[in-house]
This record gives structure tokens, sequence and C-alpha cells, in this order.
């Protein structure tokens, strides 16, 4: 369990195709119910060993992507692979055994472990469905292990929630995640509740876990300096769709797409005299509905170099060779880093 | 720029079932007209406690003693009745979640120009006309229509421009915020502060910004206080805590806080946890937690004492506060 991962050129853990997730919205008894097109099209790679930042304002579609990559949501079009296998084609009894190497962490400490349950049954309790043929001792030895690892002192093992503050309680739930040794974690907002000084405690911690582990995270987030610090690549959702997706330094140095660059501007600085200096990229209005979305390019609504096209034509993704960017303009822009 | 409140020796306590609790022990500070000020601490700090004892909205259970003169009026221990002339007029307060300071079941129109017809007697068509004017100002689109909406059909950051929208209408002397901008995406929260900055250059509203977010206060704020464990442990010009900090506490928070300029760093977190004010640590509150801790720091709670004239700090440290490698 405490291998090094060997350092092999990084295969794909997942290969997420064309995934499409609609929702549909009551309208009432009588009314035809409404579409929510919560994500389109969707098409990426994570590979095995690198964090992949997920951002985007709240209704972009970032918590339904990671449920829908667990499988906790079933796409309704498109699919997920994992290791080269389409995860929802697996007999159930597979699914079940491939559980065990997605877990997932929420944002929520407190709200999401059961207040009735001890923290050693909350840890343990993937164990009794995931891996049942191990014995008690092992369960328990297992649970003081991840215990350990994750910071928390063995003998609170029989405490409940409560009784702990929210950073711990988010040390219990990714030592949950962790204890049957997944290889791949979806943390969705995993440190938005927490204050500062413990945000930063288990940002380290993940850190560390992630070496230790030879994990691959899906770190979802709407803090970009947050989702900045810790991801290898960085996907940008706009409305359900990908609008840019490159390394953290390309996109933070030279976004390609200007709401890259408009949620890049308006990151807090924290430091007074840049925070002065630099020019807050003014993204006029909010996020339109997701119900009934602007025709063409989804952002033009809110894009100052929007042009006719933009309403006639959707921009493709396009692969420019560092990146993947759905503008009609990308290559005329000139946009600089916010910060 | 004169003062618009002045708060001195502010203590809130509250009574539990056996013991009581101090939230906030002998806070002073003073806000300038025009001014804003960021209060920045952890949850149980006594940041939003401080300032709910100033407009007497503290729960059943507290209790405040001390001064907040706004004005030559003094709040602390004015009765709902009396505090009813000043709050919403001079002093006012917006919270974190607008959804939940909105009364779901009134058009916004309504709770806005209520305020005005109450303090300022205007007219109810009188109230209803400055209230939409004052919904352009605060840059909500088609005002007219968002007017008569109810608090449901409009989204958070247009709920929490109209709650910005409500305590600015009586231009009052001083605004509380206490972590408008928390519940906002960023493209928001951009804008929300924009429109602080603004309000307060047009009206002269002296600006209270309670934050946990650093990135918030280096924008706007033009002084800070750094609260822990109920205290103000350091407070001077916002640049001045930022490029030389001298409270381990201050510090701490500064390497907490990521910073998209610095990737893969590693942070620097301050060690455990915030303390419980029900078992508030001996001597100095923060010694548990800190790099530089000594003897003394056990025994004897450092006082707030000036240091080289811009800045007060509660430590007894003296040294150079420099750890590990730090930018």
């Amino acid at each position: 369990m405490l291998d090094k991962p060997v350092k092999a050129p990084a295969e794909d853990l997942i290969q997420v195709e064309n995934l499409s997730k609609y929702f549909s919205i009551s309208a009432g008894l009588f009314a035809r119910p409404f579409q929510l097109k919560a994500l389109q099209d969707i098409t990426f790679t994570v590979k095995r060993g690198e964090t992949l930042g997920i951002v985007g304002e709240s209704g972009c579609g970032k918590s339904t992507l990671g449920r829908c990559i667990l499988q906790l949501l079933s796409p309704d079009q498109g699919r997920v692979m994992w290791l080269g296998q389409d995860i929802a084609a697996l007999p159930a009894e597979e699914m079940r055994k491939r559980r065990k190497d997605l877990q997932i962490i929420f944002q929520d400490p407190l709200a999401s472990l059961n207040p009735r349950m001890t923290v050693g049954e909350i840890i343990a309790d993937p164990l009794r469905s995931l891996m049942p043929e191990l014995k008690a001792r092992e369960r328990r030895d297992r649970v003081i292990r991840i215990m350990e690892a994750v910071g928390l002192l063995p003998e609170m093992i029989n405490r409940y929630p409560h009784e702990f503050s929210g950073g711990q309680a988010q040390r219990i739930g990714i030592a949950r995640a962790l204890i049957t040794e997944p290889k791949l974690i979806v943390c969705d907002e995993p440190v938005s509740a927490l204050d500062v000084s413990i945000q930063a405690q288990i940002l380290n911690l993940l850190a560390d876990l992630k070496d230790q582990f030879g994990l691959t995270l899906i770190f979802i987030s709407h803090n970009l300096s947050v989702v900045r610090h810790v991801s290898d690549r960085i996907m940008v959702l706009y409305l359900g769709r990908i609008v840019e997706l490159a390394s953290g330094d390309d996109l933070y140095d030279e976004p390609r797409h200007p709401y890259t660059r408009a949620l890049l501007s308006a990151v807090p600085i924290p430091d007074p005299k840049r925070a002065r200096q630099r020019t807050i990229d003014g993204l006029v209005g909010e996020i339109p509905s997701p119900i009934n979305p602007p025709s063409g390019c989804t952002f033009r609504t809110r894009c100052r170099y929007a042009l006719p096209i933009c309403a006639q034509q959707r921009p493709p993704l396009e692969n420019t060779g560092v990146r993947m960017v759905a503008c009609h303009r990308w290559q005329e822009l000139d946009l600089k880093a916010g910060a | 720029m004169a003062d618009v409140l002045v708060v001195d020796d502010l203590d809130v306590t509250f009574s539990l079932h056996q013991s009581e609790v101090k939230a906030v022990s002998d806070l002073d500070f003073t806000l300038a007209e025009g001014e804003t000020l960021a209060v920045v601490g952890e949850s149980g700090s006594g940041k939003s406690q401080a300032f709910l004892a100033v407009l007497g909205l503290l729960a059943r259970n507290g209790r405040a003693t001390g001064r907040a003169m706004l004005g030559d009026k003094n709040l602390i221990g004015l009765s709902p009745g009396e505090l009813d002339l000043y709050r919403g007029r001079d002093i006012t307060m917006i919270f974190q979640d607008p959804m939940t300071s909105l009364n779901p079941t009134l058009k916004v129109k309504t709770q806005l120009s209520e305020v005005l017809v109450r303090h300022q007697g205007y007219t109810p068509e009188q109230a209803i006309r400055a209230s939409i004017e004052m919904l352009e100002r605060v840059g909500i689109p088609e005002p007219v229509k968002r007017a008569n909406a109810y608090p449901h059909e409009l989204s958070g950051g247009m709920r929490q421009r109209v709650m910005i929208a409500m305590a600015l209408l009586c231009k009052p002397k001083v605004l509380i915020a206490d972590e408008p901008t928390t519940a906002l995406d960023v493209t928001v929260q951009a804008q929300m502060l924009e429109l602080f900055k603004n309000l307060s250059n047009e009206f002269g509203t002296a600006l209270v910004l309670i934050t946990h977010d650093l990135g918030v206060v280096a924008g706007v704020a033009d002084r800070m206080m750094v609260m822990y464990g109920g205290r103000c442990v350091e407070k001077g010009p916002t640049d001045t805590l930022f490029y030389d900090p001298r409270h381990p506490y201050t510090l701490g928070l500064l390497h907490s806080t990521p910073h998209v300029a610095k990737r893969g760093q590693r942070l620097d977190p301050i060690q455990g946890l915030p303390p419980s004010l029900e078992h508030l640590p001996q001597g100095c509150a923060f010694h548990p937690r800190c790099a530089f801790r000594f003897e003394r720091c056990f025994a004897e709670r450092p006082p707030l004492l000036p240091v080289e004239d811009v800045r007060e700090k509660a430590c007894w440290y003296q040294g150079e506060l420099a750890y590990g490698e730090v930018a």
C-alpha cells in the first residue's frame, strides 16, 4: 500500500468521451418538463498520477461532472472509460470491485458524516461493502493506519463526528475515501468550508497523501487560487461545456478563452499593491440560465470580444497542441494573464 | 477625517448553563469617515460577535459592556427602541447569506422602501421610487422588474446587491459587511468589491469588512484588524500588515493563503486548531500554535501595544519573524 508508483509514461486512467447529462425540471402538472442541459459533449482524459482541476461558476456543471465520472449519476450520452473499459457497461459484480478504486470527498465535512456512527465505523464503512472479505481485526488495523496517515489520533476511533471541528471532520472524510486504497479521488470543494489555516493544512495533507499512495485527483473548486495551487492541468467549464483545458502554467499565464481571462482577473490577490494596480476584467452580468442557454457560443452574452458569428455558430473545442479551447477568436485575441 | 465610530473596551460575554464564555475582550478601535476597515480572523475569533454587539443584535444569552460611540451616542446598553433610531439609518449591517436575510414573502420593493418610510418620513410612493433608483445604482439591470420580484426569483449576486441597496438607502455613516462575498462566485465577488469601493467614495460611508479572505482584504481595505481568541492581536494599515506582519498569527494567515502566482509551493500553515473560547489557553491565547513562543507566552497575556507609531500588536516576541522558506 505504501509502494511508490512507478514513474512510467503516464497512461490514461480515465477517458471521458462526449459525455452529456440532462436533468428534467418539472414545470407543473400539465406542462412539458424543461430539459436542463447540465453537461454537453464533454471529452477529456485524466492521466495516472495527475491532478486535474475543474473550475467554473456555480451551475456550470462541475459537481455533476464529478458525479458522472464516479457513476453516481449516469450520463445520458457518451461514456466514461476506466483503463480502457466502459464503466457503465461493466457487470454489477465488476462495478462493485471497481468502486473501491473510485472515491469522493465532499465539501461539507460534518454533513457528509453519519452523526450516529463512530469515527471508526465511518472510516471502515466502505470496507464492509467493497471488501467484505476482510476480517474485523484487519479492518480495524487498516482504519488505524489510515487515521494516522491523515493526522487523526487512533484513540479518537470511538468518538462521534459532532466532537470534531470542521478541519478534523474533513480528515475523517479523507480517511474514509482512502480506506479502500482507491486509485482516483474526486475532491468536490474539499476545503471551501474550512478556515484559512485549516484549509492550508488539508491542502498539504492531500498533496502528501497523493505522493504517498500514488493517487490521481480530480479537484473541483470555485476557488481559482486553490485549484492553481494543487493542479497539473485545469479545465474551465461554462454552462456545461469545456471552454478551455490546459496546464496550470499555460492557463494562468496565457489564457486563450475570454472567460478564463475574466475568471482569472477576478481572483482576489492577497497582495495589496498588486491588487490595487490590476484591472478587473469587467465581466458583465451573471451566468445565463442553463435551461435556455444563448445560441452559438454560450459565453457571448457576457463576452466583450463577441462578434456576430458567435451568436450563429458554436465554436468547436479545438486542440491547439498545448491546450483545448473553444472560441472563434482564440488565435487573434491577445489576452494577457490577469494576475 | 473625523471618526464616525469609536469602540472602547468592548467585552461580549455569553452565559451558558454552568459557565460564562467571553467571546470578545477589551476591543478598541476607531473608524474614520469613508474609511474601509477589514476585520480578519477565523471562526470563533469574535469578529462577528463584536459587531453584532455594537448593533445590539447579540443572541439572548449575550451581554456587551464598554462603549461604542456613534458620534456622541453610546450604542452599548441602549434599548431596542432607542437603537432603532440609529440602526438602519446611521449604522447598518449586511450578512453573508442574502437569502436568509431577506423576507421571502415580501417583494423586493416592499422590503426596500420600508426603511425610508420609517427613518426618512417618505411617502410609500416616494420610497419606492427612491428604492428603484438605488437598485439601479448598485448595478441591478431592469430595476423596475426586479423591484417587483420576490427574493427567490433573484440570483445570489442579485440578492446581495438588494441587501447592499437596502443598507445604503439611508446613506448610513457606517456599513458593516459580515463576509458579504463568501457565498458568491469570483466574478460576482469582484463586482461586489468594486461596488463597495465606489459606494464608499460616493456616499462617504465608512465600511467594516468582516472576512477571513485576505485576498478580499488586500483589494479594498485601508486598515486591518486581526483577531484571535476574542482579542485584537494586530492592527494597522493594510500594506504594513501584509508586507511586514509582526504578529506570528498575522504571518501565519498570510502563509496559509494560496496565491495564484506561487503555484505548487507548499503552504506553510499554522499548526493546530483555533481555540475553543470556553477553554482559552493561559497566557497568550495563540501560544499553543505559535512557532516563536517562549516561557513568558505560557504565563502572561501580552497587551496590545503600539509599535513604531503605525501599528499595534499583542505579542511578547520582539525578534524577526521568519521561518522556513518564506517569500
